[in-house]
């Protein structure tokens, strides 16, 4: 695999010396000697265990809790329910990147009235042992009213379906629903007139598509101690992408002001959007206040899995047409995603992303946020978009073999460009769509002919629109010239390094003289949470400036030292300059950081920013399958992974992001699914049974990068994370049809599907 | 509480004392009672390979071993691999190619890539996949772990080389 | 003045229309307007005075955290989204 694989679609500045680099990663020495701290292994002095009891039923009223034996074991310090929490308006706050409800946030750390999953929790227990700590579970008597629960999407829709949450009426701008549904909304665009649209095409393709619940699959679970002071004040360490929102997510259920709260954020083992809630921070919070020691609560496998975030299974109904020459005169699609327990699916934004990749004159999508007995839908790396893409990449490819088109060749006929008006009433502005297309149509992979029985090469191609807010960055300067960068921005894939590189790009230093960390929330200032894609590039913006803030002041400082004003001072590279009467004086930046304390105070440049513009990207990937054609089990020969990054300021990185998305993509595609019973029980909640891909199921990956750059930020950077598991399952679902004749339209597809859909079985 | 036991063994070439109950794996022993937190849990129950550990230099989810099980037995953790002047050859390598990112699966991944070039100090990519396969990682996508492992072969070789002249 | 992307589920006050004409300094000044030529907008976009749960709004393609208080300019292009999440 060729290291050098960048491929330069626009000519950006050129010469800079530390971005586009492959440096360390700065904390790869910590993480490889076993020295990092995660979220799980913290331990404080008399710190106890916390464990939750989650309910057996998928659907269930309680109608009494009993927790005064469990109080009485020896050992246990403390146990706590839904009573031990504050009343919690019913009110809306931004948490990660989108709105949540905190009455339901509440309710699904600890349930009241109802349990609405199997999982659900119902009370904490703290003890002297993790192990005395599950014998108390037990002894905690809950009185359940079981009800019948379902868990299938349509089904949840249909007249006469068990209600989760009584009285719930559908939400829509349209106005609000007459009757209780399990429909907690109803989001439509509409572009022109698909009816005439639909009429003028020659083709038209349609299909129904369904997709499984999958989780993000990170290998450390949920992990938070807590630890309170004599005077109300909680020191919280856990593991999350956001420490704001993690405090923020503690403060409102316990009734607390945000400056008694201190979230120190750990090393995180994995998140890929699902560390975004809090499913142990308030059970911890609460058993240490009560048990007068810190707590920590830690989730088990099963406890991931069953009770954590899992992105939306769906069912899509999709339509297109087109005209024989390729041209998409229409679509229409039908989006019904899980929300799981509560409401809040990804739907909006797969509805966002179905269509964004094209221009289409006109269209319709209608989305709707359904409610059924499965733990609420997390966050999960380009929420929804996975599941759009695979209908209307696939339904694409149908449609370029019935007009005979090359896959690609299609997509360039209808490619969006900057300025198409999308179905959801957005514009593009400055994208790398048909550059990603072309380069992925001149690589030699797609080029090369794949030969072979039971082969087949598929295509498809994905946006993700990414996201800018707010983020902190202080850099201090030493007495001896090495600096220190602090942003609030938790880091989930490598930011400390990539955001430490523009800071030295920015200030002509070597990398190596900048310490780069993660602030607590008493340091930083608000930041959002890393995630959307956003960190490289709005946390980056921070660093950048807090850079230039850096050499303003120090400029002032040399000035001071010259007896001249500071527009006198130039810097380059390291180095101080001005011309004086006297002669050219020269002062390195180690040289002035030395001379800091005698011209005034402490040098620290800082930035804070609320971004709010940013640029969406596009991926294409080729991916060669073979088929088994006794055993359906598919293996993966071949996969290119293309993708405008705007600006790689770490290449490796990079390409460690799109290898593993692609991995996660390629669980998604063929492996991965919550199975359930006619009871509501989840019946795979453990890592035999629910199946990431392993390394005998990822074939090396090749990513290549293009550069569109960005116009907003200094480096032309756009998100990279999450675009990538997005077009995997489409490219490898058009693989399989080529290789079996075979479309398939479930995920996962699995080889008894696969024989199925050949008639094999 | 049950009988605690007394438990005396040898972890990363020190003798080590302790007490746990019976019912304790070795990986709470190591990670609870003995301040070793390298070796993780990602799922308690022998699938995800991150508690990995060596026993008596074979390689073993430290999950399945009881705590009572090491008495008089040798154990290595990822934090005995470093020496007091740096990482391995191996941690060495890890770095070089980049092959982590959250570095959760790490200690356990290069712990069973250890047990692997003990044994056999040139496997192919092959070999490295399927000695591998216990250990999950989400993040990367393996290729760069099994450069990595590669690569270490090749400079422990290199260094074998350079002890023999 | 002002042009406004109207989302569809709105539109049955507005005739259908997917663009409108509205103006006003601030997007609530823009509401109002809205409500004077299309009755009952107002209540669906900003119901008891805040931006509607789940909807945000751009102005000339920035989304605006202040909402309602956003300033919009003579040309500016508003357009109400409905809520998107990252991971």
């Amino acid at each position: 695999m060729s290291r050098k694989n960048t491929v330069r679609a626009t000519q950006g500045a050129e010469g800079y010396t530390v971005v586009g680099t492959r440096p360390p990663r700065v904390d790869a020495p910590d993480k490889v000697a076993g020295h990092a701290i995660y979220g799980p292994d913290v331990a404080l002095p008399r710190m106890a265990y916390g464990k939750i009891l989650r309910s057996p039923h998928a659907h269930a009223r309680i109608r009494s809790i009993d927790t005064r034996q469990a109080e009485a074991m020896p050992g246990v310090y403390a146990v706590v329910t839904a009573k031990d929490l504050s009343e919690v308006a019913d009110r809306i706050g931004r948490v990660g990147e989108s709105s949540v409800n905190f009455k339901f946030l509440c309710d699904n750390n600890l349930a009241s009235d109802k349990v609405l999953y199997m999982g659900h929790a119902v009370a904490a227990v703290a003890a002297s042992s993790p192990h005395v700590a599950e014998d108390a579970l037990k002894l905690i008597k809950v009185d359940y009213e079981p009800l019948p629960p379902v868990t299938d999407v349509l089904e949840a829709t249909r007249e006469g379906a068990p209600l989760l949450h009584e009285g719930m009426l559908t939400k829509s701008l349209g106005g609000l629903g007459e009757r209780p549904s399990n429909i907690a909304s109803h989001i439509q665009h509409l572009k022109g007139d698909p009816a005439q649209g639909f009429a003028e095409a020659e083709v038209i393709v349609e299909r129904e598509f369904r997709t499984a619940t999958v989780h993000q699959g990170y290998l450390e679970p949920h992990a938070a101690t807590a630890d309170w002071s004599p005077d109300g004040f909680l020191t919280l360490y856990t593991t999350t992408q956001g420490s704001f929102d993690a405090r923020a997510q503690v403060a409102e259920p316990l009734d607390c002001p945000l400056s008694k709260i201190r979230v120190i954020p750990t090393e995180v083992g994995g998140a890929f959007g699902g560390k975004n809630i809090s499913y142990v921070d308030v059970a911890a919070a609460l058993l240490a206040r009560k048990a007068g020691r810190p707590v920590k609560v830690t989730m088990s496998r099963a406890e991931v899995l069953l009770a954590s975030g899992p992105t939306s299974g769906s069912v899509m109904h999709l339509k297109i047409g087109a005209k024989r020459d390729g041209r998409l005169t229409a679509a229409k699609a039908e989006l019904f995603y899980e929300a799981g327990a509560y409401p809040g699916s990804p739907v909006g934004s797969g509805a966002y992303c179905i269509f964004a990749c094209y221009e289409i004159p006109h269209g319709q999508i209608d989305g709707y946020d359904v409610v059924v007995n499965k733990p609420k839908t997390g966050p999960l790396r380009a929420p929804g978009a996975t599941q759009t893409a695979f209908a209307m990449e696939t339904l694409l490819d149908e449609l370029a073999e019935k007009l005979g088109m090359d896959p690609i060749e299609l997509r360039l006929r209808n490619v969006a460009h900057e300025g198409t008006l999308l179905i959801t009433g957005n514009r593009h502005y400055s994208i790398g769509a048909e550059e990603v297309l072309r380069a992925t149509y001149n690589h030699p992979h797609y080029q090369a002919p794949l030969g072979g029985p039971h082969r087949g090469r598929g295509v498809a191609f994905a946006y993700w629109g990414n996201w800018g807010a707010r983020s902190s960055a202080i850099l201090n300067v030493n007495d001896d010239g090495t600096l220190a960068l602090v942003t609030g921005s938790v880091d989930i894939t490598g930011t400390r390094t990539s955001l430490a590189m523009q800071a030295a790009e920015v200030l002509g230093l070597p990398l190596t003289r900048i310490r780069s960390a993660v602030g607590d929330t008493d340091a930083m200032g608000h930041s959002d949470t890393t995630g959307g894609s956003r960190t490289t590039m709005a946390t980056g913006i921070a660093v950048v400036e807090a850079a230039n803030d850096v050499i303003a002041q120090m400029k002032g400082r040399a000035a001071q030292l010259w007896g001249l004003s500071a527009e006198k001072v130039t810097y380059k590279r390291g180095v101080f300059r001005a011309s004086t009467p006297g002669g050219m004086q020269e002062m390195s930046f180690a040289e002035l950081a030395g001379q800091v304390s005698a011209t005034g105070g402490p040098v620290r440049g800082k930035s804070d920013v609320n971004i709010r513009k940013w640029g969406g990207a596009f991926g294409a990937h080729i991916v060669d399958v073979e088929v088994d054609p006794e055993t359906g089990k598919v293996r993966i020969l071949r996969y290119t992974a293309v993708q405008d990054v705007g600006r790689a300021i770490h290449p490796g990185q990079i390409e460690g992001q799109i290898q593993g998305a692609v991995a996660q993509g390629i669980g998604w595609a063929l492996y991965e699914g919550y199975a359930y019973d006619a009871q509501g029980q989840m019946l795979n909640a453990n890592f035999l049974d629910y199946k990431i891909p392993t390394m005998l199921d990822v074939p090396p990956i090749e990513a290549v990068i293009v550069e569109v750059p960005w116009p907003e930020h200094p480096f032309g950077v756009r998100g990279v994370g999450e675009v990538p598991i997005v077009p995997p399952p489409a490219a490898i679902a058009n693989a399989i049809y080529r290789a079996t004749g075979t479309r398939l339209a479930e995920l996962p597809m699995t080889p008894e599907r696969i024989l199925q859909g050949m008639g094999v079985i | 509480m049950t009988d605690r036991v007394r438990v005396s063994a040898i972890i990363n070439g020190e003798p080590v004392e302790f007490l746990c109950e019976p019912r304790q794996s070795l990986l709470e022993c190591l990670r609870d009672i003995l301040g070793l937190t390298g070796a993780k849990e990602g799922c308690n129950d022998g699938n995800c390979g991150a508690c990995s550990v060596l026993l008596n230099g074979r390689l073993v989810h430290s999950c399945l071993v009881l705590g009572v099980e090491i008495q008089g037995q040798e154990v290595t953790t990822i934090e005995g691999l470093a020496h007091w002047d740096g990482l391995s050859l191996l941690q060495e390598a890890f770095v070089a190619e980049d092959a982590l990112q959250c570095g959760y699966c790490t200690p356990g991944m290069i712990i069973a890539a250890k047990a692997l070039l003990d044994r056999e100090p040139n496997p192919s990519e092959e070999r490295i996949r399927s000695w591998l396969a216990g250990n999950l990682c989400r993040c990367t996508g393996y290729d760069r772990i099994i450069r990595a492992v590669r690569s270490a072969a090749t400079a422990l070789a290199k260094s074998r080389e350079e002890v023999s002249r | 003045m002002a042009s406004v992307w109207i989302p569809s589920l709105l539109r049955d006050l507005t005739g259908g229309q997917a663009t409108v004409r509205a103006s006003g300094r601030t997007v609530a000044q823009v509401i109002e307007a809205l409500e004077a030529a299309y009755p009952g907008m107002k209540a669906r976009l900003s119901p008891g005075g805040e931006l509607a749960a789940g909807l945000a709004v751009a102005v000339d393609n920035i989304v605006a955290p202040l909402g309602l208080r956003a300033p919009v300019a003579e040309e500016s292009e508003v357009r109400f989204l409905q809520a998107v999440g990252g991971g």
